[in-house]
């Protein structure tokens, strides 16, 4: 048959992990800890209000920026929460998750060959979104600095055709956070060559140092931020697909014009969901939080004392142990570690190229299934040593 | 409350040494408080969460709650006959409230004849007991905060981004 596939999809990576992933898909009894989701189903409050929705024959399409009263809830949520200034009129939208917001916001401003910035480790989509979108990746090796983005490193990257950067912390895979010090000194770099920020804070709600600093609430830099966040994470509704973007006017209604020829709206019955979550919210938050900062004191205490190396992660649910001291590329490691001890983790190679000495291990999994877990890796790692 | 303490609400078996990891201190100090929230009274015991309804032995239960009015004595208000209440192996919750009767008895006994017994012979009977209203419970759903339904299978994909 001819090949109709455009040039620019068939180029995109699929990688030995797609693979990998129908491997663990396909095997029985396996201890995951490859699992980018909460461990627990949404509050009961937020499914019965999705319930009840229905119900009452909510079942319509919205408003393309999404339901008045949930863009205001969010726009009170935000002001309450981080003093942020968003009207809910023009400066928020509802969007299919982060990863719709995402992609909204690299086409609404993409010309042919901008450049964006990618630190790395990255959440996977957001290369192959830049190029679908037109735009080429940029990508930041941040390993010397412990993951972390520093003023210098980027501004070794950035050039005339820089347009923005996609800038997610806490990270999916890394758990790095900022200060608010730290978010500051990279404001100055971000203004100074004025770059738009996709700023993706989805776990914001999952750090567990120090207060998570909205990017967009440190001032001038608010002008150039598109302040991405959602539901999925804070109120474990992944499956609803809920999410917002924040942002100047103009960006807002152009992500806005073509969320509606391609989306339209967002599921109402999630919207619906979503206005109880944010209605009932905080303390379960508070609780989860908890609990994870738990898992991850245990979890990062026992991959150092293994002798997979793991400095801590600030945010998130992710540890990204390096696995150096085994010698072992990471696909392999996870390929065998899933075959000897059938254990799931993700190959650092997910989330960048030159990340073969790392994986991703998620904990967002009960306390007892991550004991087990980390047992039989140690007994993994061992057997590897005395080879 | 203390972190120890909500550790092992949630599960009792968690060890002082994996405490002392979630918590980044030492199994000696971990081991310490805990022997001080014995000591105190404020950790009373450690048990396993039973469903009785999948217990199909011999040794089933039956249990009932019971609304008791009773008459306050002088000087001592209800304190002293809710303790002769309470006392009885039989009873196994019991709390003062307040509406339309005083005590709230939870009882548990062999079959429905034991705690009838209890009631007529025991209870009832009793000098400041002015009278009592009992409810048989059919089917536990819930108890003590925990769902009584067999456990559910993780719904989530074994691997996602």
């Amino acid at each position: 048959m001819k090949n109709y596939i455009s040039r620019k999809v068939e180029v995109m990576k699929p990688s030995g992990i797609r693979a990998f992933f129908d491997l663990v898909l396909g095997m029985k009894d396996v201890v995951s800890l490859g699992v980018g989701e909460p461990d627990f189903v949404t509050p009961w409050e937020i499914r019965e209000a999705g319930i009840s929705s229905l119900e009452q024959g909510y079942t319509s399409y919205t408003s393309n920026k999404g339901l008045m009263k949930l863009r205001m809830a969010v726009s009170q949520y935000l002001k309450k929460t981080y003093g942020l200034d968003y009207s809910p009129e023009e400066e928020i939208l509802i969007t299919v998750g982060v990863s719709e917001g995402v992609d909204l916001a690299l086409r609404a401003v993409m010309e042919p060959h901008d450049k964006i910035i990618v630190p790395s480790p990255s959440y996977v989509s957001y290369g192959p979104m830049t190029e679908l979108a037109g735009g080429v990746p940029v990508y930041v090796d941040t390993r010397k600095d412990n993951f972390k983005l520093t003023p210098r490193n980027l501004e070794r990257h950035i050039d005339a055709k820089t347009k923005g950067i996609i800038f997610n912390y806490p990270s999916n895979p890394s758990g790095v956070s900022y200060t608010r010090k730290e978010l500051k000194s990279l404001a100055g770099v971000f203004l100074r060559h004025k770059l738009l920020v996709f700023s993706d804070e989805i776990y914001c709600d999952l750090t567990y140092d120090f207060d998570h600093t909205p990017l967009a609430s440190l001032g001038k830099i608010k002008d150039y931020v598109i302040y991405l966040n959602g539901f999925s994470k804070s109120y474990a509704m992944t499956g609803w697909r809920v999410g917002y973007a924040c942002g100047p006017k103009e960006i807002i209604n152009a992500m806005t014009k073509i969320h509606q020829y391609t989306i339209m709206c967002v599921s109402i019955t999630s919207q619906m969901a979503a206005c109880e979550g944010l209605h009932v919210g905080a303390k379960s938050v508070e609780e989860m939080k908890r609990e994870y900062k738990r898992r991850r004191e245990f979890v990062v205490s026992e991959l150092n004392r293994i002798g997979l190396s793991c400095h801590k992660p600030q945010g998130a649910f992710y540890a990204f142990p390096s696995i150096k001291s085994t010698g072992m590329h990471c696909l392999d490691f996870s390929k065998r570690l899933l075959a000897e001890e059938r254990v799931a983790v993700v190959p650092g190679t997910a989330f960048g190229d030159e990340l073969t000495e790392y994986i991703r291990i998620s904990y967002a999994s009960s306390f007892e299934k991550l004991k087990e877990a980390l047992r039989r890796i140690d007994v993994f790692v061992k057997k590897r040593k005395e080879k | 409350m203390d972190e120890i303490l909500e550790i092992l609400e949630k599960d009792a078996r968690v060890t002082p040494e994996e405490i002392a990891k979630m918590t980044r201190k030492k199994p000696a100090e971990i081991k310490k408080a805990i022997a001080k929230y014995e000591k105190e009274g404020i950790i009373l015991k450690y048990k396993a969460v039973i469903n009785r309804e999948l217990v199909r032995e011999k040794d089933s239960e039956v249990r009932a709650i019971i609304e008791v009015n009773l008459t306050p004595q002088k000087d001592q208000g209800f304190d002293k006959v809710a303790e002769r209440i309470y006392s009885f192996p039989e009873v196994y919750s019991c709390y003062l409230v307040s509406g339309t009767y005083d005590l709230l008895v939870f009882v548990r006994g062999r079959d429905l004849h034991s705690v009838a017994r209890f009631i007529s012979e025991k209870l009832s009977p009793m000098e400041n007991v002015r009278g009592v209203v009992t409810h048989f419970l059919l089917k536990k759903y819930k108890e003590d905060g925990v769902m009584l339904k067999q456990k559910e299978e993780d719904k989530r994909i074994a691997i996602s981004y």
